[in-house]
């Protein structure tokens, strides 16, 4: 869906994207993760054609982009860090507006206007801004104007949403909306490239991961195998000294009555544990949190002013 | 719009309560000529609100155009949609367009209303009354028409600038050439500002901008020392469309008027079109 080869971009003396290869396969949710000024918001932007690539190349949809634009962004949703509205007039007339703007036709579907009035309805439906009433953008709030972003992106039924911080001024229900929403449109066959910061939310939704770090994708892999097992087990015991004892010289670490266990195997580990009478609250195979992963290949952000080299 | 609507008719209120005009030769073209003829209000009215209202206005609106459209974040999603680069611009230029005509057709309309109703139609002029308009009102390098005679002719026609008496077919004519030439005008101050829109994010900045520019421009027209590139200031030319208003119309300075308003905007308009195709859009 979208393929990358060697893609720079420089500002000036600025490396922002360094030699990038993307690969987002069909059906993806894929997360491209980062700190701030990692160069997120301009990949996004050369992939949607508002910044053109210093070198490399772009296949969005199995075209060429910028070149194909005009095939190829009709079939594509965008969510371009904040959203943005005209805001003296309504939701619904923000929607009808930037669904007229562009090619005529190549819409999905329904290019009439009582096609158009639907999927209006639809997509304020689709993001809870069903029961809107007639009120100016400019009295919306933060999670609304969000919303309503969405919804932009949803009108002409794209085949691939490429959402730049999408979780931005959602409070923990819009949040949660919005990550069924996504895992519904994926279930229907749209693929799914955002990018965020909050690492927990890509986490929860994403089945595929890129990070970013100044300007170099450093890792590009499913979450999955990310998150593949360490070969270690976790032990939660009040008994945790006698469990210490038992399994002398497997124990890599211990924190109180957490410890971790050089083992593979946590239902073997368990019953031995329980079987010489020792008491056990929790366990399980210790997984790599995907904090962890992306604060390994990633260094200070581009906000981070440290003294230190 | 309607702030440069509202001038004109101020000034037509004031006119017709005071009865007080400047004297032939000084202040704004045709005010002197006004209080014997409502109908030429129009161009009284034109030539009140070129020098500062119109301009700013358009500048306003043309500066805004693609800036605006930056700064509120609403131009990187028109582009997503896909509206072609080309294709935005062409829109908004065709905007500032109408724009500009429908300024100067309100005022023209409205202030044709405003000089009938107001300052009455044609009557015969007072014996002794001072003559109508004078070369006086002629901008720099214009000729100086014969001295004129009396504000109105026997027939009870509009009179021109020179003097000699205009029909009514005449008169349209000339104010449609007029509403024309200052269409144009404006259209030379809306190019540098919509190519100055395609440069910053600042709707401000981009007006203030091609203000400043024509403020300069201004300032170069009356200066002796700057005689050598006169002719090419965009400012340069712009009352010439008074020329209309003599007997025979004066064609020399409208001619290179139009001519010079055509280079600023077939230059401004491709260098903003070079711009905006090819910027990173990153507002």
């Amino acid at each position: 869906m979208i393929v990358t080869t060697a893609l720079c971009k420089r500002y000036g003396a600025v490396e922002a994207v360094r030699s990038v290869d993307l690969d987002v396969r069909e059906g993806d949710r894929y997360g491209l993760l980062g700190p701030n000024g990692s160069g997120k918001t301009t990949l996004v932007r050369m992939l949607l054609g508002l910044v053109y690539a210093t070198s490399g190349e772009i296949e969005v949809l199995g075209r060429r982009m910028p070149r194909h634009a005009r095939e190829v962004l009709p079939q594509v949703g965008a969510l371009i860090e904040e959203p943005a509205a005209y805001p003296h007039l309504s939701g619904r007339a923000n929607l009808a507006l930037f669904d007229a703007a562009g090619p005529r036709g190549s819409a999905a579907s329904g290019s009439s206007a009582s096609g158009r009035r639907r999927r209006i309805e639809e997509a304020l439906e689709q993001v809870g801004l069903g029961g809107v009433g007639r009120r100016p953008v400019r009295a919306y709030s933060l999670g609304m104007r969000q919303r309503l972003g969405l919804a932009a992106a949803l009108i002409r039924r794209p085949r691939l949403l490429i959402l730049d911080e999408p979780g931005n001024g959602l409070d923990p229900r819009g949040i949660r909306d919005l990550r069924e929403l996504l895992v519904s449109l994926n279930g229907g066959g749209v693929t799914v490239f955002l990018s965020s910061h909050l690492l927990a939310e890509v986490e929860q939704l994403c089945t595929r991961v890129g990070v970013l770090d100044s300007g170099r994708l450093v890792l590009q892999d499913d979450l999955a195998a990310l998150r593949a097992p360490t070969g270690r087990t976790v032990v939660d015991s009040p008994d945790a000294d006698r469990v210490a004892a038992m399994l002398d010289g497997r124990v890599e670490h211990r924190d109180g009555q957490r410890l971790v266990v050089r083992h593979a195997d946590p239902a073997g580990l368990n019953a031995r544990l329980v079987g010489a009478g020792l008491r056990v609250s929790a366990i399980g195979s210790q997984q790599r949190t995907l904090e962890e992963i992306v604060l390994a290949v990633t260094g200070a952000g581009s906000d981070q002013v440290g003294g230190s080299p | 719009m309607a702030l440069t609507c509202a001038l004109p008719f101020v000034v037509a209120v004031f006119i017709a309560i005071t009865h007080l005009t400047p004297p032939p030769g000084q202040g704004s073209a045709f005010l002197s000529a006004v209080l014997q003829d409502g109908e030429l209000y129009p161009a009284a009215a034109l030539a009140l609100i070129l020098p500062v209202f119109l301009p700013v206005a358009v500048a306003v609106v043309a500066g805004d155009s693609i800036a605006g459209e930056a700064a509120a974040g609403t131009l990187r999603y028109l582009l997503v949609r896909p509206v072609g680069r080309t294709r935005l611009l062409v829109a908004k230029l065709v905007s500032v367009i109408v724009y500009v005509l429908l300024v100067v057709l309100a005022v023209t309309f409205t202030a044709y209303a405003t000089g009938v109703l107001l300052l009455g139609p044609s009557e015969a002029a007072a014996v002794g009354q001072p003559p109508a308009g004078s070369g006086g009102v002629v901008g720099p390098g214009g000729p100086a028409g014969p001295v004129p005679s009396a504000g109105l002719s026997a027939g009870g026609a509009v009179t021109s600038l020179s003097g000699a008496p205009l029909s009514l077919l005449q008169l349209t004519e000339r104010i449609a050439g007029a509403i024309a030439f200052i269409s144009v005008s404006m259209l030379g101050v809306a190019a540098i500002a919509l190519f100055l829109s395609t440069i910053t994010d600042s709707a401000l900045g981009s007006a203030l901008g091609a203000l400043a520019a024509l403020v300069a421009s201004e300032i170069l027209v009356t200066l002796n020392a700057a005689t050598v590139v006169q002719p090419y200031l965009p400012t340069r030319y712009w009352l010439a469309w008074i020329d209309f208003f003599r007997q025979p119309v004066f064609w020399r300075d409208i001619q290179r008027g139009f001519g010079i308003q055509a280079v600023y905007v077939v230059v401004f308009l491709a260098a903003a079109w070079a711009n905006f195709s090819t910027k990173d859009i990153t507002a």
